[in-house]
């Protein structure tokens, strides 16, 4: 079991409220992960649940015990911190085992639980080396698997993969969550990267300073954004938002359209301008269009779009893809 | 991109290195010359080089009529008791002002680092009364407290910077992974800090069992080091520079030899979070 609760929780560092009341239902077996710009309070609010910060007010309950005040050793909570941490003087071996150790178990049971462990993240052959002789990713396998041995209630991921290189960062993130899919357990998952986000949550919770800005499934929070920042923070390449008289036509103060739902002609359309960049994927084309009263927008052309720099192009919106914003910047729709 | 050096800038560094490394040398040299020459030799002028008068008679005088080992074992327990019980004060201080820093903690440091700076002398007399009152002069109990209070500043700045050194997130890794407060001492970071803690040990015995102005000061015969042994030396049978310079080779000797096995972990220590 892995049920979560924050009801209340705030964290203060000295006169600033990092965290200034927040509530939160963490289920049994999820995949959560928390996203938003760097300083919005994601990894706090990770630390506040391992134990490793003490909250300034509220409730942080664990499969319904009440964990507020527990240190970190009795929650039950296995972390992967983003520089690894792992112990450099002892071998792999030494490290997977040392959670292991620390509760107790005799020898024998370790070694097994030490050996199955290695299996699952091919890091038997390494299991006599030191930290300083593996790679970034190899070490990152040492510290899930220091994690997964002690058998959890849930995993604290704190931006896991950002050390790792593009190629690497790819692989590790189908191994978390085919992780995931076989251990079954609650896993909560910090990153400022929404393409983690997006591809490996059952659930993304948007922080921005402190607050949650929406809760939900990536494609609920990509195609119901609540508001205009997570409109802005989901998405790659990131959402157009436009402001003045077309958003007036609207009856909105905002309205946002994803880039993949602006129609590309080289003829007619609703906004005129000039390509300043194409960037060609294979896949797709990205346009970045130079709107005279809008700035720059971003287009998206399936395949091969023949249009480069300087050319004129016409965009339009899709009926019934354009997001409405208000004055608040909530979601009118 | 590596900077490129040239064969006569080799060359020029090379000389100075030697140079500057002679010079610091050259006092260590002359009293170990000396100490091999007869007295009539050693005060000739100019210095006697290659005509002196060589002979080992110094250290056998000296042998002779002092009681070598009596100060060389004080000067041992001195120096090793007071960076023990240094250590013992210093290593939880460190730890608490590296890991749970409080609003004051730099100043505390800087307060610390300020007792140095303090002429020894300036409060010669009231050590000295106090240690008088207190049944402490002239014991090694009393010089072991003394060198300790002394070097403590210095123990404590060390070990701070050394676990400064330690990353965070490791001990963090150590609490989720469900070790206790002295698991995490005994496992994780203590073996991590015993480099640090080796040099500070080091260098604290180092100073200990050089320093000449309390234990010359706060002792007469019983606890009195390598230190009194030479200035025993210098006063009371006029000056004889053949058997001063034996009696301060003999002083010398032994941590020279403990210096130079371990100045690989000397070096390491002192140059520690200098280079990563």
């Amino acid at each position: 079991m892995g049920k979560i609760t924050l009801r209340n929780v705030t964290k203060k560092f000295g006169e600033v409220a990092v965290i200034p009341s927040l509530d939160l239902d963490i289920e049994d077996g999820e995949f959560v992960v928390f996203v938003g710009p760097s300083g919005c309070g994601k990894s706090t609010l990770l630390r506040l649940i391992a134990g490793l910060e003490d909250t300034s007010g509220g409730i942080i309950s664990i499969d319904g015990v009440d964990a507020t005040a527990m240190p970190p050793a009795k929650r039950s909570l296995a972390m992967v911190f983003q520089s690894y941490a792992l112990y450099p003087h002892m071998s792999v071996r030494k490290n997977i085992a040392f959670p292991l150790k620390m509760a107790g178990m005799d020898a024998a049971a370790i070694d097994k639980k030490v050996e199955g462990a290695a299996k699952v993240l091919n890091l038997t052959s390494y299991l006599e080396r030191r930290p300083g002789q593996l790679s970034g990713g190899q070490r990152q396998r040492v510290a899930i698997g220091r994690a997964i041995v002690r058998e959890p209630k849930a995993f604290l991921f704190d931006e896991p993969l950002s050390n790792l290189d593009a190629a690497l960062r790819g692989n590790m993130r189908l191994e978390i969550t085919e992780l995931h899919q076989t251990l079954k357990t609650t896993m909560i998952y910090v990153t400022h990267d929404q393409v983690e986000a997006m591809t490996m949550a059952d659930k993304i919770v948007v922080l921005q300073a402190g607050h949650i800005e929406q809760v939900g499934s990536p494609l609920d929070l990509y195609n119901h954004p609540a508001n205009v920042f997570v409109a802005g923070f989901i998405g790659s390449p990131r959402m157009n938002l436009v402001t003045g008289a077309d958003a007036d036509a609207e009856s909105a103060t905002t309205i946002g359209v994803r880039p993949e739902h602006l129609d590309i002609s080289t003829t007619a359309g609703k906004w005129a301008g000039k390509v300043s960049v194409a960037e060609r994927l294979g896949s797709d084309t990205f346009l970045h269009v130079a709107v005279p009263g809008h700035g720059s927008m971003t287009a998206r052309g399936a395949g091969e779009v023949a249009l480069s720099h300087g050319d004129t192009v016409y965009l339009t919106p899709q009926s019934g893809k354009v997001h409405r914003f208000g004055a608040d910047g909530k979601n009118l729709a | 991109m590596a900077r490129t050096v040239t064969t006569n800038q080799k060359i020029t560094y090379t000389f100075f290195a030697w140079a500057v490394g002679l010079i610091i040398f050259f006092p260590v040299l002359w009293t170990i010359l000396t100490s091999l020459k007869t007295e009539a030799s050693a005060v000739a002028s100019p210095p006697e080089f290659l005509g002196a008068d060589w002979t080992l008679q110094n250290y056998a005088d000296v042998w002779q009529r002092s009681d070598y080992p009596r100060f060389f074992w004080n000067s041992v327990i001195i120096s090793i008791g007071s960076t023990l019980l240094g250590l013992a004060i210093a290593i939880p201080a460190a730890w608490s002002m590296a890991f749970v820093p409080g609003k004051r903690t730099k100043d505390l440091l800087m307060w610390m680092l300020s007792t140095k700076m303090m002429p020894a002398v300036g409060v010669l007399i009231p050590m000295y009364l106090l240690f008088q009152k207190t049944g402490l002069f002239d014991t090694r109990i009393g010089l072991i407290l003394a060198l300790m209070l002394m070097n403590l500043p210095i123990i404590v700045w060390m070990l701070y910077t050394y676990f400064k050194e330690i990353p965070g997130e490791i001990l963090e890794a150590a609490r989720m992974d469900g070790a206790s407060l002295k698991n995490e001492i005994l496992y994780v970071l203590t073996p991590m800090a015993i480099p640090g803690i080796a040099s500070t040990m080091l260098l604290n015995i180092i100073l200990a069992w050089n320093e000449a102005f309390w234990t010359i000061t706060l002792t007469t015969v019983d606890a009195a080091p390598l230190s009194a042994f030479i200035a025993s030396f210098s006063a009371p049978q006029g000056l004889f520079y053949a058997k001063l310079s034996a009696a301060s080779t003999m002083a010398i000797a032994p941590i020279l030899i403990v210096g130079w096995f371990s100045q690989k972990q000397l070096v390491r220590g002192l140059t520690f979070g200098a280079v990563k």
